[in-house]
């Protein structure tokens, strides 16, 4: 199953990949939200799989029993979920207000708020020539 | 000395307070401060005469072998007069020079900072110690050039002289440190005493040419000798004090002071006499292009720097010895003459000689002191500068193979020399009367008693060389040579052939500086000046200017200002980049592997792969988002298969809030329209098909490899006993990693903070706007 896993995150990973490295903006933040998702299907898949023994200590016991799956990937996911949610969002928000400042969703229209280069300084030349 | 740097430094902070106080009498009352280094150091002249030296020592950085080392030696003992005593008399000029200037007390508090870092670079011990003075002294070389910061000329001067000289830092940097790591030690005199070593080290040439370069940008060689007539932008007592008597000559000095450590070896002897020689004759000769009287000192100093370092590279005992001479009977003539230049300049109100003339009897004393320094520095006796000019004739003859190239150079360059004293000493000051800018009269007392002292102590050396041969110029030669030396001083050695070589170089720069006007008008001269003055300045100029084109390349390729572009780099040279080093460097091979797997599985890994493809295939934001949805809730399901039943909640909650609100969102806004050429969608394609691959290989890769549990094992066992929790993923979180937790709300509350004012202020915004 891991291999297969592994096969399919590929996958996961070439197709929001090739989403973020699109113009539109829309497609760009789905690319991000399935990046995410695959990221934490990663940490996963090395943590190994175990079927059917959630990690968790049994009622009469002190300490965790054997052949239990590994909490400590879990951890990291479960932080990890939130905080994609929270970066999600906030992309979300930036580019909304991106659209209504420029009614636009192209990131090659972007650049058009840059500051412009300033003229280049050289030197051995006399100032205002 | 460690007290005397520090009290150097400390005062200097303070000179604003004193010129608020001392007003006009500033320059007076602040040379206190340098007499009495002066006094200080001259408590020591008998000790330093008896061949002893003295080491103070406090540890700074332990561990990293940087103390605070000084050592006193004739070498550092000479250098450290020359800073406080000269320093003393620039000090009350610079009181008259910049009298009722704006910013005096500026001026000062720099002026004395420098002279605090100069003497570090002399006395320290330690090259690490030695490099930061060394900087020091470049920084404010740097701020006394720029003084006049309202000049352009003034600032790009500035920025030229620590470009050069920061440069040369840079690598002297490099130099000494391998040079520390090569002996085992940072500590200079220890260095010396293991000079075999180092001569012998493979990095020898890497520590030479390093070393070299530091001190030639310092010194100014040839061909970076251009900075230092650009310097002249300073005001006058800086040119006297940094770049004629002190600050140049750090280069010299550090050569010198490493001669008994890096010296006589073949590489060392035709880098340092070669480029010396050829700074000696062009500088000599660039002098008499011009008709700057500060510019034709520089171009003599550049001639004076060249000699000295040509000296130390031959680096017989005669020739250090002659090092040693040269070096004071330097300082002393040219800081007078500097000063001399500045009072016409402040009298006057022009240094250019073709405007000026007949001053003697407007300005007797500055007439007289003129004219004694420039016979020191003419080389006629019974001057020092005579004496030393002696000393490089006799060694230029004793060269072996190569003296007479080296004695023609040098007589070349003395006519050249002599024609440069007449011009500062005679062309202003006889001839006729000419109208000056300013209504010339004699400068006040502050200003000629600097270059009176300095010229008569080139007298009074000359005439009783023994007064400072023992302690200062011996035992330099000893500390230069690492060896004890012996050979003594006179100012007549009956008629030789450097005798004769004298008159006839007399004869010459006479005759040149008769013929001088048309002589400078002709092409052959004019084109000189525009060969080896102008030209590698701006050979400096464009490289600094093409290295502004490399950033602006540099700028245009890789700051595209596009968001894909970037992606597309940042994305290709990560995924190229991991792929070429996996490649390299792991055997890949197909992991075997037994597994169950359940029709239910499949089902599942299945319908991830479709949403996938539906995302990127898709042309509608709403099927995007389902797809996205897809993918989500598949994750969700594979947590719950194994064993991950928190994971699988969140994830659920978290999917259904995000469809929600990309839908809510997104499906309002209008798809942008883009169309990719078949080329870009190939491009991407690959780059991301090329990045999947390298997860799925990586993972394969890490799925061989033992896993390390002893974290999940730690947890396992203290999750009930000392958290008291059952479920370890929870106490993982709350308890054992709680302040990641509490990180993790504040990056939540944070990014609800920023979607408020992103959204609802320019909400706000527009509202106002509607009702005005």
């Amino acid at each position: 199953m891991e291999i297969l896993l592994a096969i399919t995150v590929g996958i996961l990973f070439s197709a929001s990949l090739y989403l973020i490295l699109k113009r539109s903006l829309i497609r760009v933040i789905i690319g991000i939200l399935i990046l995410s998702n695959a990221v934490n299907l990663v940490i996963f898949t090395m943590g190994r799989l175990t079927r059917g023994a959630p990690p968790l200590i049994e009622p009469d016991a002190y300490t965790a029993g054997a052949g239990i799956a590994n909490a400590l990937p879990q951890a990291l996911i479960l932080t990890a979920i939130v905080i994609g949610f929270g970066l999600f969002a906030f992309t979300l928000a930036i580019i909304y207000r991106y659209y209504l400042t420029t009614k636009n969703l192209r990131s090659d229209a972007m650049n058009d708020s840059e500051t412009p280069v300033p003229h280049p300084f050289s030197f051995g030349k006399k100032e205002g020539k | 000395m460690l007290t005397a740097i520090l009290v150097a430094f400390i005062i200097a902070f303070l000179a604003p307070l004193i010129v608020r106080v001392a007003k006009d009498y500033s320059g007076w009352v602040l040379s206190i401060l340098p007499a009495g280094l002066f006094t200080y150091f001259m408590i020591n002249y008998g000790e330093v005469g008896r061949g002893e030296t003295i080491r103070e020592t406090t540890v700074w950085l332990s561990g990293m072998d940087v103390e605070l080392a000084f050592l006193l030696d004739g070498l550092s003992l000479t250098f450290a007069l020359l800073i406080t005593g000269i320093g003393t008399l620039v000090t009350i000029y610079a009181g008259g020079y910049m009298k009722g200037h704006r910013y005096l007390d500026r001026f000062l508090l720099i002026l004395m900072l420098f002279m605090a870092s100069m003497l570090g670079v002399v006395l320290s011990d330690n090259l690490i110690g030695l490099f930061i003075f060394w900087e020091l002294t470049s920084v404010t070389s740097y701020l006394l050039i720029g003084f006049n910061n309202e000049k352009e000329e003034s600032r790009s001067s500035a920025l030229q002289a620590l470009l050069i000289t920061g440069l040369g830092g840079l690598a002297l940097l490099g130099g000494l440190v391998i040079m520390g790591l090569a002996a085992g030690t940072m500590n200079i005199s220890e260095i010396l005493n293991s000079g075999d070593i180092i001569r012998d080290h493979p990095y020898y040439m890497g520590i030479l040419i390093l070393v070299l370069m530091g001190a030639f940008t310092k010194s100014a060689q040839f061909p970076v000798h251009f900075w230092l007539p650009g310097a002249m932008a300073a005001p006058t007592p800086v040119s006297a004090y940094l770049h004629s008597a002190t600050m140049v000559k750090a280069g010299v000095y550090l050569l010198a002071r490493l001669n008994p450590a890096m010296g006589s070896t073949e590489a060392w002897f035709y880098l340092v006499t070669g480029f010396g020689a050829v700074t000696m004759l062009t500088g000599a000769w660039l002098a008499l292009v011009y008709t700057d009287l500060k510019r034709v000192l520089a171009y003599s100093t550049v001639m004076a720097l060249g000699t000295i370092t040509m000296l130390i590279g031959i680096g017989t005992d005669y020739a250090l010895k002659t090092a040693a001479v040269f070096i004071v009977a330097h300082s002393l003539y040219k800081g007078a003459l500097f000063m001399v230049a500045g009072s016409i300049d402040h009298e006057a109100g022009t240094r250019d000689v073709k405007l000026l003339g007949g001053l003697r009897k407007l300005m007797p004393v500055t007439a007289a002191t003129a004219a004694i320094a420039a016979l020191s520095m003419g080389g006629i006796p019974p001057m020092l500068g005579f004496i030393g000019k002696e000393l490089v004739y006799e060694t230029a003859l004793n060269a072996g193979t190569f003296s007479l190239v080296l004695i023609s150079m040098a007589v070349l360059a003395n006519i050249a020399v002599v024609a440069s004293s007449a011009i500062v000493a005679i062309t202003p000051f006889y001839g006729e009367e000419k109208k000056t800018p300013k209504h010339a009269h004699e400068a006040p007392a502050s200003m000629w008693l600097g270059p009176m002292i300095l010229g008569t102590m080139g007298l009074l050396l000359g005439v009783f060389p023994s007064l400072a041969d023992r302690s200062l110029f011996s035992a330099s030669t000893s500390a230069i040579s690492g060896v004890e030396t012996s050979y003594y001083l006179s100012l007549w050695h009956g008629i030789n052939l450097p005798l004769i070589l004298s008159i006839i170089t007399l004869a010459g720069g006479l005759t040149v500086f008769k013929f001088w006007n048309s002589l400078r008008e002709t092409k052959a001269m004019q084109g000189y000046g525009i060969a080896l003055g102008d030209t590698p300045k701006s050979i400096y100029e464009s490289l600094l200017n093409g290295t502004l084109k490399f950033a602006r390349f540099q700028i245009d390729v890789f700051q595209s200002g596009y968001l894909h572009r970037y992606m597309s780099t940042v994305i290709g040279v990560t995924v190229f980049g991991a792929a070429i080093t996996l490649f390299l460097r792991a055997d890949i091979v197909w992991p075997e592997y037994h597994d169950s797997v359940s029709f239910f599985e499949v089902t599942i890994l299945i319908l991830m792969i479709v949403a996938a493809v539906a995302a990127v295939v898709s042309k509608s934001a709403l099927k995007s988002i389902t797809a996205l949805g897809l993918i989500g809730f598949a994750i969700a399901l594979i947590y719950i298969q194994f064993s991950a039943p928190d994971l699988a909640i969140t994830q659920i909650l978290v999917e259904t809030l995000t469809v929600i609100l990309a839908a809510l969102v997104l499906v309002k806004l209008p798809i942008p329209d883009v169309v990719d050429s078949m080329g870009t969608k190939l491009r991407d394609g690959f780059i991301a098909l090329s990045g999947g691959a390298l997860v799925t290989v990586l993972m394969l890769i890490i799925l061989q490899g033992e896993l390390n549990l002893e974290l999940t094992e730690y947890f396992g066992e203290n999750s009930y006993v000392v958290a008291h929790g059952k479920n370890i993923v929870n106490v993982i979180l709350v308890d054992f990693r709680a302040f990641d937790t509490l990180g993790e709300i504040i990056v939540l509350g944070v990014a609800a903070f920023g979607i408020i004012s992103l959204i609802k202020l320019y909400m706000n915004d527009k509202k106002e706007e509607q009702q005005p």
